[in-house]
């Protein structure tokens, strides 16, 4: 006999990127969709000295019982990355066919600048090769077009929501309209539906 | 009840609202600092809160408040207990009138610590009960739950976090407000409150009994719980706490579980029950072997840590369901435990080659744009110099290109570190480092040290206005309350010189030439000298844009200068061409000062021609 560990039972989400882009409104908007549709829910965030112009992560899991908040490698329906070589770093969380949405944008880390590291050549056709199933968006300068270049996440946020089908748009608006504020709420909801769009696309 | 998706911290903030805590202390350390944020934000109404210099002082106003039999908590992280063990010890033999919560967040994986201390060990050491939550729902529960304790049994008790419980987010259902109508008299009792030897003799062995009762409470208190499997299968049982019963639950979805959340003193009549029921028992516990040590010396087997002689449980790090998978398949794969096991089914893995993954660049934390840090570290990297470190965001300064921190000890360290290398005849001159909020904490007894023992060190106050590391909490110098009520603003350079030094200066660490100069003069030196770099951290202080930097390419001779103050703003493509991240600038003029072909310019937006791009 064997036996099958609960993980599988949540959906996973990871959302990644460097501090100060904005990926904890992200993860804030997916709890609050999941909890408005009756799930259970968990979210883990980076605090602190890594903060700090570091990468950052933040997980969101949802389900009937969530145990850990933490997500298990392998176990990630989604993850979205607000940089574009950031996704590389955290492939393991990625589940097998797992959908990645990464956004075109580059921040240059000082390892970068100081000549210590070198940035990745990478392309749409790089990612692919590691992300088979690839959304690539250029989120920040859609998100300039729409008015603001902050609401990249949000963009990001509606392409990821293709694959998380126990949430439904009711659920989706609600949370928007929740966790932004009221002057920012028709802004993020076209960048929601521009990122679901861009990502039928695909 | 309504119910909100909350951190483990705000959920402990909503605790002390909802147990009709009076008074809240603490002082800021990651993991903890929320839950006084959250207390001072959404209950200050009923709280009363306040950021203490440090947590000695902390413990101390949250002691001094509970013998009138109000509720009281304060919060720290795990290295604040050690500031704060000097009153946890007594209190413990005094005892507490109104309900009393040390709340001690731990940090397994030292996300942003020094030390992986682990603080139930504490709690053993001062004989006091220790909470641990697994949850932000239980992290409420035992908040009010450790404040009822601690009256039932007159004892100050430790809520344990850990950085998983105080950071993750989960949904708590919300109460009202206990009902909790006390006049705050404190009742004349020496016998009781005053550990002279004679008393404090009587106390001791009124400890030892208490330590007993509580063994008693433990267990059969809600807060440890036993989780049969509905199998029936008795053949593993798992004790385990805190967060680690989450990773438990999915990593061994099949085993008996004894869920400990009150964790000492130990419940012996369950450890004993519950091993009775199981053949082979199996420790799951974060950090230390507390609870497997003490299962071994009633007399109970267990594995752990070790797995024969082989590792098993981590002893260091954080658990996760991935750690606790792969301490199963050892189990599963060793002869002497394999029989109570059942396999694992794996899941299938993400097949990617990773060897194929293009090499990723470091993204480790750094000094922010506009660091009043960078500039003093600048003039500090020139000059041959031992430089003696502190706790908070100028320890970042030791990473390249600054490369300029050489020892970091503990809170206060910076200033004390130095005056002993000094006092040693160290071949080269020391400068000794510390924030503002650090040396209020525990900086100024050092200083007073060096004066009084008439040592000649040279201590640099990197006064950036705000206690930083932690998120931008006030302390005594910013001359606000943590409600933001305007109060006192304790002046360093004063403070320096009522302690006696003689030679202290205020300056400017935007300015290179000035705070060079500064630093050259105090290491010259042969009495105490004291340099405060005062300037205000920009992400507290956040103003309009007036500027920005320029980059000359005719000037720019790609020398690449700028780049050794190691700006996030200043990035350099692969023709080594420099240019400024607008987007992170906050136009300080750092780099300015450093290029020696004025190829760096700061133009103000009222006079450039193009505006900003």
């Amino acid at each position: 006999m064997t036996i099958q560990t609960k993980s599988n039972e949540s959906t996973s989400v990871v959302l990644v990127g460097v501090g100060g882009q904005g990926i904890l409104l992200s993860s804030a908007i997916i709890a609050q969709a999941a909890i408005s549709v009756g799930f259970d829910v968990k979210t883990y965030e980076i605090h602190g000295m890594a903060q700090r112009g570091g990468s950052v992560l933040a997980q969101v899991r949802y389900g009937e019982k969530v145990y850990s908040p933490l997500i298990p490698k392998g176990e990630a329906t989604v993850m979205a990355s607000l940089e574009r070589s950031e996704a590389l770093r955290y492939t393991d969380y990625l589940a097998p066919n797992g959908l990645a949405v990464v956004s075109d944008q580059i921040i240059i880390p000082v390892t970068v600048s100081s000549g210590a590291c070198a940035y990745p050549d990478l392309d749409e056709e790089g990612l692919k090769k590691f992300f088979p199933n690839l959304v690539y968006v250029h989120a920040a300068q859609q998100a300039a077009e729409l008015g603001n270049p902050r609401a990249a996440n949000v963009i990001l946020l509606g392409a990821l929501s293709t694959k998380l089908d126990n949430l439904n748009d009711q659920a989706w608006e609600s949370a928007i309209q929740k966790c932004v504020k009221p002057k920012f709420v028709d802004l993020n909801m076209k960048a929601f539906y521009l990122g679901r769009e861009l990502a039928k696309k695909n | 009840m309504e119910k909100k998706l909350l951190s483990g911290n705000e959920a402990i903030a909503r605790g002390a609202y909802e147990a009709r805590v009076s008074v809240a202390t603490g002082y800021p350390g990651t993991p903890s600092t929320e839950i006084l944020e959250n207390v001072s934000k959404s209950y200050s109404e009923t709280v009363y809160s306040e950021w203490s210099p440090n947590e000695k002082v902390a413990f101390e106003a949250a002691a001094g408040a509970t013998t009138t039999g109000a509720r009281a908590i304060t919060t720290m992280k795990l290295v604040g207990l050690n500031v704060a063990a000097d009153p946890l010890m007594t209190l413990a033999y005094t005892g507490v009138v109104g309900g009393f919560v040390a709340i001690v967040a731990d940090d397994p994986g030292m996300n942003s610590s020094q030390n992986e201390q682990d603080t139930r060990l504490f709690a053993h050491f001062a004989k006091v009960p220790v909470l641990e939550p697994s949850d932000s729902q239980e992290a409420k529960d035992f908040l009010k739950a450790g404040l009822e304790l601690s009256e039932k049994f007159s004892t100050p008790v430790i809520l344990r976090t850990t950085t998983t419980i105080s950071h993750s987010r989960g949904v708590v259902e919300l109460s009202d407000p206990v009902e909790l109508d006390r006049v705050h008299s404190f009742q004349k009792n020496p016998q009781r409150f005053v550990p002279i030897p004679a008393f404090a003799r009587q106390m001791r062995v009124r400890l030892e009994e208490r330590v007993e009762a509580l063994s008693d409470e433990a267990s059969q208190s809600p807060l440890n719980r036993v989780e049969l499997n509905a199998s029936g299968d008795r053949r593993v049982g798992i004790v385990t706490s805190g967060a680690s019963y989450q990773f438990v639950k999915e990593a061994f979805p099949d085993a008996n579980i004894l869920k400990i959340g009150f964790a000492y003193p130990f419940p012996d009549k369950l450890f004993q029950d519950f091993a009775n029921q199981v053949e082979l028992l199996v420790v799951v516990e974060e950090l230390e072997d507390f609870m497997e040590q003490h299962l071994r010396a009633i007399g109970i087997k267990t594995v752990g840590k070790k797995l024969g002689s082989e590792n098993l449980v981590p002893k260091y790090g954080p658990l996760d369901v991935d750690v606790l998978l792969e301490v199963r398949r050892k189990l599963c794969a060793d002869p002497t435990t394999s029989k109570y096991f059942e396999t694992l089914e794996e899941k299938p893995l993400n097949t990617l080659d990773k060897s194929t993954i293009p090499q990723l660049p470091a993204r480790p934390p750094v000094l922010c744009p506009g660091c009043p840090h960078r500039g003093v570290f600048y003039a500090l990297s020139k000059l041959n110099v031992v430089v003696s470190g502190d706790i908070g965001c100028y320890s970042l300064g030791v990473a390249p290109p600054l490369n300029c921190m050489d020892t970091i000890l503990c809170m206060g360290g910076g200033i004390t570190v130095a005056h002993g290398m000094d006092l040693a005849k160290n071949d080269k001159p020391v400068v000794g480092i510390v924030g503002d909020s650090t040396f209020f904490h525990s900086g100024m007894t050092g200083l007073m040290d060096i004066v009084y023992n008439k040592g000649a060190s040279t201590i640099l106050i990197l006064d950036n206005r705000i206690t930083a590391m932690t998120g931008h909490q006030d302390n005594p110098g910013t001359g606000k309350t943590i409600t933001g009520e305007e109060t006192f603003a304790a002046d360093i350079a004063q403070i320096a010189r009522a302690l006696g030094v003689k030679n202290v200066v205020e300056v400017n660490p935007g300015n290179l030439e000035e705070t060079t100069a500064a630093l050259k003069k105090a290491i010259a030196s042969d009495e105490p000298e004291v340099i405060v770099a005062k300037k205000p951290c920009p992400l507290a202080y956040r103003h309009e844009r007036k500027s920005y930097m320029h980059v000359d390419e005719t000037k720019c001779k790609k020398c690449g200068m700028c780049l050794k103050i190691g700006c996030p703003a200043i990035e350099r493509d692969a023709n080594k061409r420099v240019h400024i991240n607008d987007s992170l600038c906050v136009y300080c003029g750092l780099c300015k000062q450093v290029c020696k072909f004025s190829a760096l310019d700061k133009i103000d937006v009222e006079t450039s021609k193009g505006g900003l791009v």
